[in-house]
């Protein structure tokens, strides 16, 4: 595919050029829905389509009344201050415990360990309807339907496998002789793991922990059925905004979480060519 | 340990062939302990997780897959009358004697005091309709009835009590475990005559499963379809170029779910960009705006754009690995283009198109969010009457029975998806 040899035939080059433009039509596919968001965000009316004045460019077409909205509206706001607040304890829960869980299992001689592996994932496979569904019915019957930590707790469980497939992937490099050595000269357990083995496999927590946070800011099936009106979150008044009166403000919202995507996408390549540079393996 | 300890501790051992540590033991031994403490301490890093997961995730789900067959609440409820019932033949042409008459009297006295009678209505409606208005309305004249002869008073406050089919539902489902919610699950129900399927105009969850797993089909179709040419591109490009191009595909993969179906939601409205730009070519007239939301168009378009990456990313690490070699072989031996691609290139993309189809379509049958924004009523999926019976019709059990059947079709597929690709080989980005 790389280029053209110089003897090609005519059906080949036509091939050749023809291929490129259908993989650009559905890289246009792919990308074009969450482009196109961002300047319908600017609409001064309230339409979801490019008004006359918009294509003319004219600064009278935009405005930024929507975003004012956003920032404004108390229900938006709460939605926002909702978020805020459950996913990082969330994630803070799923890396914790997902950290130590991936370094137990990377160990040798782990009984079970197949087993073990599927219950820990189990929670990224099972449809989002069912955890959600058994979810409602089981934290109804202990009280934790409607409060604040049953969300978090559940949020925590939904981003835990991410946390361990990422972590287990940096320890899968990980040379074992660093924690030998350490243990030789005298550093204690904790301090080798702190010392020695955390700065190694960082970039993976680092990367599993946003994984966990984005599955908890992003989730909505499950807070849906779990959560109170008190405690409704971004994506879920986006949901409600969606499927009743549908307001040109979940556009700017939109609009913003991209910018979030891009920023957090950005994180994660800069990780991950730090990672493969601290295990030795040529950056790709 | 100093050397003189260890000279004792050598001087001291028998000499009877037993390879030993330094200390003494056998090495047998201390390595067996060695590797116990191994293992121990491997496990009390793993069980905080396993713990945490085991109660705020696995026993949810037991706790559905229970409720899928549990059925305390008619014993619950009436428990005198259904042991008064067991007395009595369901075949038999005649109605309860007047002791199970006598029996449901007090149990509903008791019932309507707690106010629950309504609610074993509601359980019993499921099964047989006007069961709900049955036990409300008796359960007003309840109070009222006087000592003796109840037979006669029940009839009175409702004739339904003096049909037999009435007994013999409350017998049938006075079990405290009952596969019923799983009959309707499947749209069968049990008469009289046994198990039968429902009239073919009255299944609705047939249908709707059904419908799930054609157009899960259909978005792993055209995922496969809009994915193949991309991996193949990217896998073919210099390293530079494709991971440029790569993020293409992650940025939508890391954009939130619901940004990404209000995308949809906005362009394919018909009053919206994709219509606009369709009237303004002169392609479609204005009065002919093309209806592509709230229907099946909708969920399979919006679906496929947010699924594809799960289609991409298998199919192109894949195809990263297969040598050009092999297709410069083919074409040196005398193949052309298309014959080397199929016969030699393609064959070898199978196993990453399996484990993108399966991932595709394990997590295509699963959705709720984007049908029930999109779908309208033509276009939602399974997953879409799971919450409608969780929130609106409250009936838990039937919820329950539905969520497992899914979970049963979804473990399956995963086993196949652990067969094909490993479940340790699952990779993010």
């Amino acid at each position: 595919m790389s280029a053209l040899p110089p003897y090609s035939s005519t059906a080949q080059i036509t091939w050749y050029y023809a291929f490129r433009v259908i993989c650009g039509l559905i890289f246009f596919f792919l990308i074009f829905p969450i482009i196109v968001i961002a300047p319908l965000s600017f609409n001064a009316e309230n339409f979801f389509t490019f008004t006359p004045k918009m294509l003319a460019l004219d600064p009278e077409g935009y405005s930024l009344k929507h975003y004012r909205d956003f920032f404004t509206n108390p229900d938006w706001q709460q939605a926002l201050w909702n978020s805020v607040r459950i996913a990082p304890v969330a994630t803070l829960l799923a890396t914790a415990f997902g950290t130590l869980a991936a370094i137990g299992l990377s160990q040798s001689h782990v009984p079970f360990k197949s087993t073990i592996m599927a219950v820990l994932i189990s929670p990224m496979i099972v449809p989002l309807i069912i955890s959600a569904a058994g979810m409602y019915f089981f934290y109804s019957r202990i009280g934790l339907q409607g409060t604040y930590w049953g969300v978090v707790l559940a949020h925590a469980a939904l981003g835990t496998p991410f946390v361990i497939i990422t972590v287990t992937a940096t320890l899968v490099g990980f040379d074992r002789s660093l924690t030998r050595a350490a243990a030789n000269l005298g550093a204690d357990p904790v301090r080798t793991f702190f010392k020695v083995q955390m700065p190694l496999i960082l970039p993976g927590v680092v990367s599993g922990a946003l994984f966990a946070f984005i599955t908890s800011f992003d989730e909505v099936v499950v807070v849906l059925f779990l959560g109170s009106a008190s405690q409704k979150t971004l994506p879920w008044q986006m949901f409600t905004g969606l499927r009743e009166q549908i307001s040109p403000t979940i556009l700017a919202v939109a609009t913003l979480m991209v910018a979030i995507s891009i920023v957090l996408l950005t994180v994660l390549e800069l990780l991950r060519r730090r990672s493969e540079r601290l295990r030795g393996m040529s950056p790709g | 340990m100093s050397s003189a300890t260890t000279d004792a501790a050598i001087s001291a051992t028998p000499d009877d062939g037993v390879v030993r540590a330094a200390d003494g033991t056998p090495l047998k031994k201390s390595l067996a302990r060695a590797l116990r403490r191994e293992k121990t301490r491997s496990f009390l890093l793993i069980a905080p997780l396993l713990l945490f997961i085991l109660i705020s995730f696995i026993a949810p789900i037991a706790d559905m897959l229970f409720r899928s067959v549990e059925n305390n609440i008619v014993e619950d409820t009436i428990p005198r009358t259904v042991e008064a019932l067991k007395e009595w033949d369901p075949d038999s042409d005649e109605l309860p004697s007047e002791d199970v008459f006598a029996a449901l009297h007090a149990d509903l006295e008791i019932a309507v005091k707690q106010r629950i009678h309504t609610r074993l209505g509601s359980r019993l409606n499921y099964e047989a309709s006007g069961m709900s208005g049955l036990f409300r309305k008796t359960g007003r004249s309840v109070r009222r009835m006087d000592e003796g002869n109840y037979r006669e008073q029940f009839i009175e406050a409702d004739e339904d009590w003096g049909e037999l089919e009435t007994w013999r539902v409350i017998r049938r489902f006075s079990a405290p475990y009952t596969a019923g919610y799983f009959l309707n699950a499947v749209d069968a129900e049990r008469t009289s005559e046994g198990i039968e399927l429902k009239p073919e105009n009255e299944r609705i969850y047939l249908t709707l499963f059904n419908r799930t797993l054609v157009m899960s089909l259909a978005i792993t179709l055209s995922c496969l379809l809009l994915g193949f040419p991309i991996a193949y591109l990217l896998a073919h490009l210099s390293l530079r170029t494709s991971n440029m191009l790569l993020i293409l595909v992650l940025l939508p993969f890391w954009t939130s779910l619901l940004v990404r179906t209000s995308a949809w939601k906005v362009l394919l409205q018909q009053q919206g960009v994709i219509n606009d730009f369709l009237v303004w070519i002169g392609l479609i007239d204005d009065a002919n705006r093309l209806v592509m939301i709230n229907n099946q168009t909708g969920t399979i378009i919006a679906m496929t754009h947010i699924l594809l990456p799960f289609m991409i990313l298998p199919l192109f690490s894949v195809m990263k690995t297969i040598s050009p070699s092999y297709v410069r072989a083919a074409k040196s031996l005398g193949a052309n283009d298309w014959t080397a691609f199929w016969r030699v290139y393609f064959p070898q993309t199978i196993p990453g198109i399996g484990a993108g189809a399966i991932l595709v379509f394990i997590l295509s049958i699963g959705y709720y969010i984007t049908p029930e924004l999109v779908g309208g009523t033509s276009g939602i999926f399974i997953s879409n009457r799971i919450a409608y019976h969780i929130s609106s019709s409250l009936n838990w059990g039937l919820a329950a029975a539905l969520g497992t059947i899914l979970l049963a079709l979804v473990m399956l597929l995963f086993y196949v998806y652990d067969k094909i690709v490993g479940i340790d080989n699952v990779k993010l980005g």
